[in-house]
């Protein structure tokens, strides 16, 4: 049985169909690419993964247990975690203390009155910066950290629950071409040795070919091709949707330019 | 059959002057995103300004409608000339600044109609040629009450006309929705401001002046008006024009009949109305969620620092001072004294919810007054003794924060302001209107402590102590992993709750809390007054406290504190005077405009770094 499974997924906005009938599933440990261009429905089908947004129909099966109905919070207590495309974290907290709260929240201490939240967890808070190469900055403010230290502060906070799945929407969006490397081999390295599984988004080609297991393309809100880097450099379909024919995938180095 | 029509009418002649006031704020909110608490205050100058002109033009049809507009357009370049001297200043500060700064206009403004006309009310005279009344299935209608029913609806048409055939209109209409993007488009959004506040303010001028034959000009106008006009604006639709219509008819008519069936809680019918919509739907009938809105919050605040030990010796000493106050003061500094800390209670709970829970808070003075009523109804009631006294105020008033918080955790930003500004309003109709349990304006009297603490010092004890005590608490409480998810929550609702936390659950917790210790504070301040009137809850109570607040600092701790003992020294030195509005309007529009950090932010930025902390915000990495 697979980790995730998902079936005939769908999502209106009132006439446009931004997601239709998409089915796919993805096992533990494996890292699986969700491209597309613009407006193919990559965030809708991610936030409805995570109980933001209300699907239309369809399943989602984490570990056997429907998502579908649930809120982002419960859907984060079995165990996914989540990044966003535009960094969420906790401007007036430090470093640490970002971290700090969702371990707090995951050990259920929020109706705590008395403790001092900064003295829990400390240990543990740390062992997640040190995971993700932020342990030097750990007292700073997180209002004035650099955006590619937001990116890998935002992947400590989710991962403080230890969850089996992560979500991350466009990951390195915003980074620097040397940061993005670091990040998505961070987010691999993370996801082989604690088998974490992991989908995202993402534009940069170079990232997606490197760091998945596998990808699919989404165009319209259908899924037109899955499989491996290979399979889906070569597949027709795909070069017509992402390219209006002409230039293929093969000329890596011209893609860059578009991401 | 016939008198319920009648009521209909009247219901439907009162919407109409409400419309302009309310489609005038409403206007005004659309585009400049501005919550005008001045605009009542138009309004009333509206009044006031067409019972001059009306005598100082000729008698007659044109002299009175004349007179109306002309008043109606002065207000409209009075508007302008605020907002050219002082929004403009404030568009891009937060919106508690800018609701501040407005009420600051709202003082000034009462003052100066005090001194141009006096503090009598001014009677104007009916409409030339509508002094009768038609007989409708037998009932009196006024003449003018039928041609102001027609007259909303020919000003909403005027008003729609407008915004849908003209190119300002589009303007406006797009400004509403994307400002930015129409200053992208090279419109120059300082005059498209600037005239919106023209037309906003002539509408709420227009609505004062034309309801002069109905009502004499006063002095209560202002905030009578605007309560009502939030009212309409909520339940309408913040800046759409056909909403505020729908909803100004809705509260006319429930007030027509509110009062044939409650005449006793007429005022808490509209807020009601309001709160229920607002659940129902948060945006109102006719608003749109869809609005953008760039950021505009300023700067970041820091992290949460212990008191260092240098602060922790000027702790001391301090509480030392405090201790010793008694030995060294007379009874009228003690009193004062005693008042400051309960003030500061009131203030620093506020801060609560305000700073680290990020719920701007317009109606605070309910859970104060709550507490203060609570005690004194317990005693008047129950007979009970002074301990029972000062536990049932926080009961009091925690109580009324669990039944009010449901409903305000739900909405956040304005509408969450206009919310609890509602709520307060329905506790303070409700102490003024009850007469026969509240005692109504005249206030319960005869509430004082017990033997042992009757004397001045005495009670300063109990007070130093509570208000210690609650102080500790709220510091330990902000400390706290609670107090951690309350500002994690504002800082960013999505990572909260994709973190697996419940904010709304945090957020009522922090708002009954706040509510628990402003009761404190009512409590304490009911005993050492010996009697409580409705104004401990009135709109210009809460607006003290965010005063307190705002001129402390909210980003820091430290702040409210600041904040209320300036206050309480400063509104004691000017309500001795005779136009202190005026004084205490201009104080809070200088804060806004020159210290928008509140003095404590001000003071940091020169204090020795041992008091202030490490400073975090510019540090490199460890």
């Amino acid at each position: 049985m697979s980790l995730l499974v998902v079936r005939v997924l769908a999502k209106a906005f009132g006439g446009v169909q931004a997601v239709k009938d998409v089915s796919f599933h993805l096992e533990a440990g494996e890292m699986l690419a969700l491209i597309g261009p613009n407006g193919a429905g990559k965030s809708t089908c991610f936030n409805m993964l995570n109980g933001q947004l209300a699907a239309d129909k369809g399943s989602v099966l984490f570990d056997g247990r429907e998502l579908i109905g649930q809120r982002p919070r419960d859907i984060w207590r079995l165990g996914v975690g989540r990044t966003f495309q535009i960094t969420a974290t906790f401007a007036s907290m430090t470093v640490r203390e970002n971290v700090q709260m969702a371990l707090l929240s995951h050990h259920g201490e929020l109706f705590s009155f008395w403790r001092r939240a900064s003295h829990r967890h400390g240990a543990e808070a740390d062992r997640l910066l040190d995971r993700v190469g932020m342990l030097h900055q750990a007292d700073r403010a997180c209002g004035v950290l650099a955006y590619g230290d937001l990116k890998r502060l935002e992947l400590a906070v989710a991962l403080a629950n230890g969850p089996r799945l992560l979500l991350m929407d466009e990951p390195t969006a915003g980074m620097a071409p040397k940061e993005r490397v670091a990040l998505m081999e961070l987010v691999a390295g993370i996801a082989k040795e604690e088998q974490v599984s992991v989908l995202f988004t993402e534009h940069d080609m170079d990232v997606v070919f490197a760091h998945s297991d596998r990808l699919m393309v989404l165009n319209r809100g259908e899924i037109i091709a899955t499989g491996s880097a290979d399979d889906i450099r070569s597949n027709d379909l795909v070069k017509e949707v992402y390219l209006g024919g002409g230039t293929t995938f093969d000329t890596g180095r011209e893609m860059k330019s578009h991401a | 059959m016939g008198f319920y029509l009648a009521q209909f009418l009247t219901g439907l002649a009162s919407a109409s002057s409400l419309f302009l006031v309310a489609s005038g704020l409403s206007i005004i909110f659309g585009v400049t995103r501005i919550v005008n608490f001045a605009h009542g205050s138009f309004f009333m100058l509206g009044a006031y300004l067409a019972y001059t002109f009306v005598q100082i033009l000729p008698q007659g049809i044109f002299g009175f409608w004349g007179a109306i507009l002309v008043a109606s357009l002065a207000v409209g370049l009075i508007g302008v000339l605020i907002e050219m001297t002082l929004f403009r200043r404030i568009y891009r500060a937060p919106e508690l600044f800018q609701l501040v700064a407005t009420f600051g206009v709202v003082l000034v403004i009462q003052d100066l109609t005090l001194w141009l006309w006096g503090p009598e009310d001014q009677f104007g005279p009916r409409a030339p040629g509508l002094e009768g009344a038609v007989r409708i299935m037998g009932e009196p209608i006024p003449e003018y009450d039928i041609l102001l029913i027609f007259f909303g609806p020919a000003v909403l048409l005027g008003i729609w006309l407008l915004f849908n055939k003209t190119r300002w209109g589009t303007l406006v209409r797009a400004a509403t929705q994307d400002r930015e993007m129409v200053g992208a488009l090279g419109v120059n959004q300082s005059w498209l401001f600037t005239s919106v506040f023209f037309v906003g303010s002539f509408l709420a001028g227009l609505g004062g002046a034309i309801q002069l034959p109905r009502e004499a000009a006063n002095l209560l106008m202002d905030l009578n008006v605007i309560g009502e006009a939030f009212v309409v604006v909520v339940i309408g639709g913040m800046g759409s024009v056909p909403g505020a219509f729908l909803a100004s008819v809705l509260i006319g008519e429930l007030n027509a009949f509110g009062i044939l069936i409650f005449p006793e809680i007429t005022l808490v019918l509209a807020f009601l109305v309001m709160a229920v919509v607002l659940v129902v739907r948060p945006w109102g009938l006719l608003g749109r969620p869809d609005v953008v809105l760039r950021g505009s919050a300023g700067p970041a605040e820091g992290p949460l620092q212990p008191f260092t030990s240098t602060a922790r010796l000027v702790l001391f000493g301090g509480l030392v001072l405090l201790l010793a106050a008694p030995l060294i003061l007379g009874d009228f500094e003690i009193v004062l004294l005693t008042d400051v800390l309960i003030f500061i209670l009131f203030a620093v709970s506020l801060h609560l919810i305000m700073g680290p829970g990020g719920m701007v808070s317009f109606g605070h003075a309910a859970y104060f007054g709550l507490g203060a009523y609570g005690a004194a109804l317990a005693v008047k009631y129950l007979g009970v003794n002074m301990l029972g006294g000062m536990v049932l105020a926080p009961v009091a008033a925690g109580l009324g924060a669990l039944v009010f918080g449901w409903f305000c955790v739900r909405l956040s930003g304005v509408y969450l302001a206009m919310l609890t500004l509602a709520a307060a309003q329905i506790t303070w109709s409700v102490a003024f209107q009850w007469q026969d349990v509240t005692g109504g304006d005249d206030g319960i009297l005869g509430v004082w402590p017990a033997e042992w603490v009757s004397g001045k010092a005495a009670y300063y004890y109990v007070t130093l102590t509570l208000v210690g005590c609650g102080l500790f608490f709220i510091r330990r409480l902000i400390f706290s992993p609670f107090g951690f998810s309350l500002r994690a929550g504002r800082d960013s609702p999505l990572r909260v709750e994709a973190i697996g936390i419940n904010l709304k659950t945090q957020q009522w917790i922090g708002f009954v809390v706040a509510g628990l210790f402003a009761g404190l504070a009512g409590g304490l301040y009911v005993y050492s007054k010996g009697s409580v009137f409705p104004d401990e809850l009135a709109i210009s109570r809460s607006v003290d406290g965010l005063v307190m607040v705002l001129l402390g600092g909210i980003q820091s701790l430290i702040g409210p504190i600041v904040g209320a003992v300036s206050f309480i020294v400063l509104e004691d030195l000017v309500t001795r005077l005779d136009y202190w509005r005026i004084i205490f309007g201009s104080i809070i529009l200088f804060i806004v405009i020159v210290a928008p950090e509140g003095l404590a932010g001000f003071a940091r930025r020169f204090l020795p770094q041992k008091l202030a902390g490490r400073d975090l915000m510019g540090g490199g990495g460890a």
